[in-house]
């Protein structure tokens, strides 16, 4: 397995929101981890790269326990995090976002440059001086994801990528994430929207108030209409 | 004409090592996110290394040496006080960051005179620069074109640091979003300890190559942080151009105000000062602060009015108090007066801290208003004791209303910072306008009139007046008032939503905290018979800070007993150290880092978690979930 959580639980003060999170990703797999807004989906994200403070339980990444880590060093053993909300740095060009993101080679990993990502997503390779202040929402999440795999992650988690995004520009995310994947990367996607998820995922997990409530393959999810009606927004 | 022009020049002159410090500051904010109050003490630490090394070392290259490696020396230190203090203090809330900073620069204070003594050291004149350039019969040293060479070399060298180095452009990125920046893979701990070096060297190098200049002693630092303030809030805090074009601005300012008002050139920079808060808030070059990053409190337990039992407690332990004049001697009950006038003080400064959540570091300028505000009355007018007390208080008054209404304009640190500079100007007017405030020697003489005049009654008076004070304080906590004045502590944008006009409750809470302040004041000037500008100063400030503190910020009336008891401990310190700065200092540094919640703070934690265990089951808080996560 390339990621293994387990019993994860995370509050934010003395709010209880995780309830024992268990979630497995395979070498080289797809999975989305669908969920309502709210469900706790950005928080298991966040929690697995060690940005939620108050949490517990183990995280298995190749192999290795990375619970007690410090974020820095779980995303340079090649735990790539894509954040919701983008987060670019605005002051800074598009060449100093990806500067920032950069890190050494890793062997076994997908290697990337600024080359590649330009051909990946040719829009940034256009606006290589702009302050990322000045791009639309589209072009910032390529830029957000772009500057992830600078650090040439094994693994990405990727935070709700479609959110608010139009449809033509979703189709380019999902021809993105699919090239991704072909490189070799695994991924594991949180989303609303099920239509883009069925588009790029092997498996789906269901987070529902900080639980998982069900896990398979799509086909199996798709036999299960009553869990996807009760669980998703459609 | 060419006066004016040296004028210049030497404004352009003493510019630069503004400059230098203030950019320091600023960059250290930028990533920190810490307003590092001890970098007037870094700066002054650089001048006195600086100077014992080319003492030792003669020559150029010993004269040029010291000052690099003097620099050099004390950015190391504070590689060592980031590593062992700040990063201990990241998370805590900026007030605590900024008294941790604070406690450091007292007790540099008197590591400095330890070390190198209390009198003032004139250094060594720059090898190739001792002569002096005549200019249509003016002379201009040549040092001074040295360093207004120096400054725009600087400027040059840091803005290709930032720009065309990876760590600049990681400094950058830290600067809006540090957290993301860790997300991506960099260590921020070094990334932190880096940018404090830098910083601290840009300080220190500020300071050492002040000596040439200007004689090196143990109160430059409190002076430079006071001018770095200033150009920090009129350039833009985080903005290296910014503090660059205010520091120019401030030392030209000084260089001609000395020219228009001699006796209070500082007049001036404060009016320019007000102009820019009024038209950009946020600083010439700054931008204005995405909404506040709250840190959520030390506690949870919310507050409440004292219950019957509770008060007739209060009642009882001030029966006790005032029964101290049938046992205690006249010493004792001048301390107690003494304690009792504190305690006035605190709980003002406590109002505006804790419910209104706006930390003065200029407490004291009201203080020492209301106290020169009696002895002008009762030396100038004449008036009676009774006549003075009311009116005098009043002074306070004026003095918040005014600096208030700037203040409230900005939050946070920009609000301590504008605060500490205004009690500063306060001080410098006191101290400079002699023939009205008589300079140093203070105005002598306040004395009280004999209904007031022996200790127990001038102890039942201070007694009664500072019980008067907590309980009016505390039914103005509990008023719809209050309400709104927590309301805007707590989200300014959800109370301006309900209708609050948060700015304006602000002020009237300042002028409170002003006016009840300038009370203690107009009481201790009769309770000493005298006030000095000192009545003022930085240090009180200090103190009020520290009572509130230790009382426990997150209390209602915490800063009564962190009144007593520091009041109590730091009289009977000062009878038993000469090195009290330096012991307050650790004093507060350890309250900052081993004990935040303060003495009143850590005993209702401590009974609230009795009660909690004794009811039996666990906080319902803790247990019920929470239905929507982020």
């Amino acid at each position: 397995m390339k990621l293994t959580v387990n019993d994860l639980n995370s509050f934010y003060g003395p709010a209880h929101i995780l309830f024992d999170i268990a979630l497995e990703v395979g070498e080289g797999e797809v999975v989305a981890l669908l969920g309502r807004n709210g469900a706790g989906k950005s928080t298991t994200f966040r929690s697995i790269v060690g940005l939620v403070e108050n949490r517990s339980g183990r995280v298995m990444f190749e192999g290795r326990d990375v619970s007690e880590l410090p974020t820095h060093a779980i995303v340079r053993g090649g735990l790539g995090y894509v954040p919701e909300e983008r987060r670019i740095f605005t002051n800074l060009t598009v060449e100093e976002n990806l500067e920032v993101g950069r890190q050494p080679k890793r062997a076994g990993a997908p290697q990337w440059d600024r080359d590649k990502l330009f051909k990946l997503f040719p829009n940034l390779g256009e606006m290589r001086g702009r302050p990322g202040g000045r791009m639309s929402g589209g072009e910032q999440q390529m830029l957000t994801i772009a500057r992830t795999l600078m650090g040439n992650p094994s693994l990405v988690l990727l935070d709700e990528p479609s959110e608010g995004l139009s449809p033509k520009i979703v189709e380019q995310m999902v021809d993105a994430i699919l090239a991704m994947k072909k490189e070799g990367v695994s991924i594991v996607v949180s989303e609303q929207n099920l239509h883009f998820a069925r588009l790029i995922s092997d498996r789906a997990y269901i987070i529902e108030r900080g639980r998982i409530c069900f896990g398979g393959t799509m086909a199996e999810l798709d036999a299960r209409p009553d869990i996807r009606d009760a669980h998703l927004s459609l | 004409m060419a006066f004016y022009v040296v004028q210049f020049l030497t404004g352009l002159a003493s510019a630069a090592s503004l400059f230098l410090v203030a950019s320091g500051l600023s960059i250290i904010f930028g990533v920190t996110r810490i307003v590092n109050f001890a970098h007037g003490a870094f700066y002054m630490l650089g001048a006195y290394v600086a100077f014992t090394l080319t003492e030792r070392f003669s020559g150029a290259f010993g004269f040029w040496g010291g000052i690099i490696v003097a620099a050099l020396a004390v950015a190391a230190i504070g590689v060592l006080v980031e590593m062992v203090l700040l990063r201990r203090i990241y998370h805590s809330p900026e007030l605590f960051q900024l008294l941790a900073t604070f406690g450091l620069t007292l007790m540099v204070e008197d590591l400095v005179v330890l070390i190198w003594g209390p009198d003032d050291l004139v250094g060594r004149r720059a090898p190739g620069f001792k002569g002096a350039i005549e200019f249509f019969g003016q002379n201009i040293p040549s040092y001074d074109l040295f360093l207004i060479a120096l400054g725009p070399v600087v400027l040059g060298v840091l803005w290709l640091l930032f720009q065309r180095t990876r760590w600049g452009v990681l400094v950058r990125a830290a600067t809006q979003d540090r957290d993301m920046v860790a997300a991506l893979g960099v260590n921020q701990k070094w990334l932190f300890t880096s940018v404090f070096a830098l910083g601290v060297f840009l300080a220190a190098l500020g300071g050492a190559l002040q000596i040439p200049r200007d004689a090196v002693n143990h109160a430059m630092d409190l002076r430079v942080i006071v001018e770095v303030f200033v150009v920090v809030v009129i350039g833009g805090l985080g903005s290296i151009i910014g503090a660059f074009v205010a520091a120019v601005l401030v030392s030209e300012l000084n260089a001609f105000g000395i020219l228009i008002f001699p006796k209070i050139s500082i007049i001036l920079v404060f009016l320019v000062m007000a102009v820019v808060l009024i038209v950009r808030p946020w600083g010439l070059f700054g931008k204005p602060e995405a909404p506040a990053r709250r840190t959520p409190g030390l506690t949870v337990n919310p507050w409440r009015p004292l219950t019957t039992n509770e008060r007739l407690a209060a009642i009882a332990v001030l029966v006790v108090a005032a029964a101290l004049p049938f046992v205690a001697g006249n010493y004792v009950l001048t301390v107690g007066s003494e304690i009792a006038i504190f305690v006035i003080f605190a709980v003002s400064l406590h109002f505006l801290m804790s419910v209104g959540g706006l930390a003065s570091f200029g407490h004291a300028a009201y203080f020492g208003l209301g106290a020169y505000g009696v002895a002008l009355l009762a030396k100038m007018a004449g008036l009676p004791m009774i006549a003075c007390l009311l009116l005098g208080p009043l002074l306070g008054l004026l003095g918040a209303a005014v600096f208030g209404f700037f203040a409230v304009q900005l939050s946070g640190v920009y609000f301590a910072m504008l605060t500490l500079a205004f009690a500063q100007i306060v001080w410098s007017i006191a101290f400079q306008w002699v023939s009205v405030t008589g300079g140093d020697n203070g105005i002598l003489g306040v004395w009280p009139e004999k209904w007031a005049a022996s200790p127990s009654h001038f102890y039942w008076l201070s007694l009664g007046i500072a019980a008067l004070a907590v309980v009016i304080l505390r039914i103005i906590v509990f008023s719809p008032f209050g309400f709104a004045l927590r309301a805007t502590r707590d989200s300014p944008l959800r109370g301006e939503a309900i209708g609050i006009n948060g700015k304006r409750i602000q002020w009237t809470a300042f002028v409170i905290a002003g006016t009840v302040a300038g009370l203690a004041g107009a009481l201790f000037a009769y309770l000493k018979g005298s006030v000095f500008p000192d009545n003022m100063g930085i240090s009180l400030s200090v103190d009020a800070l520290v009572m509130v503190l230790l009382g426990g910020v997150e209390t209602v009336s915490g800063a009564v007993v962190g009144a007593i008891v520091y009041k109590a401990l730091n009289i009977w310190l000062v009878s038993q150290t000469d090195l009290s700065k330096l012991v307050l200092g650790g004093f507060v540094v350890l309250i900052v880092v081993a004990f935040p919640k303060g003495i009143v703070g850590t005993l209702e934690a401590f009974v609230h978690r009795r009660r909690k265990s004794s009811s039996s089951a666990s906080s319902p808080l803790l247990t019920s979930r929470i239905e929507s996560a982020e």
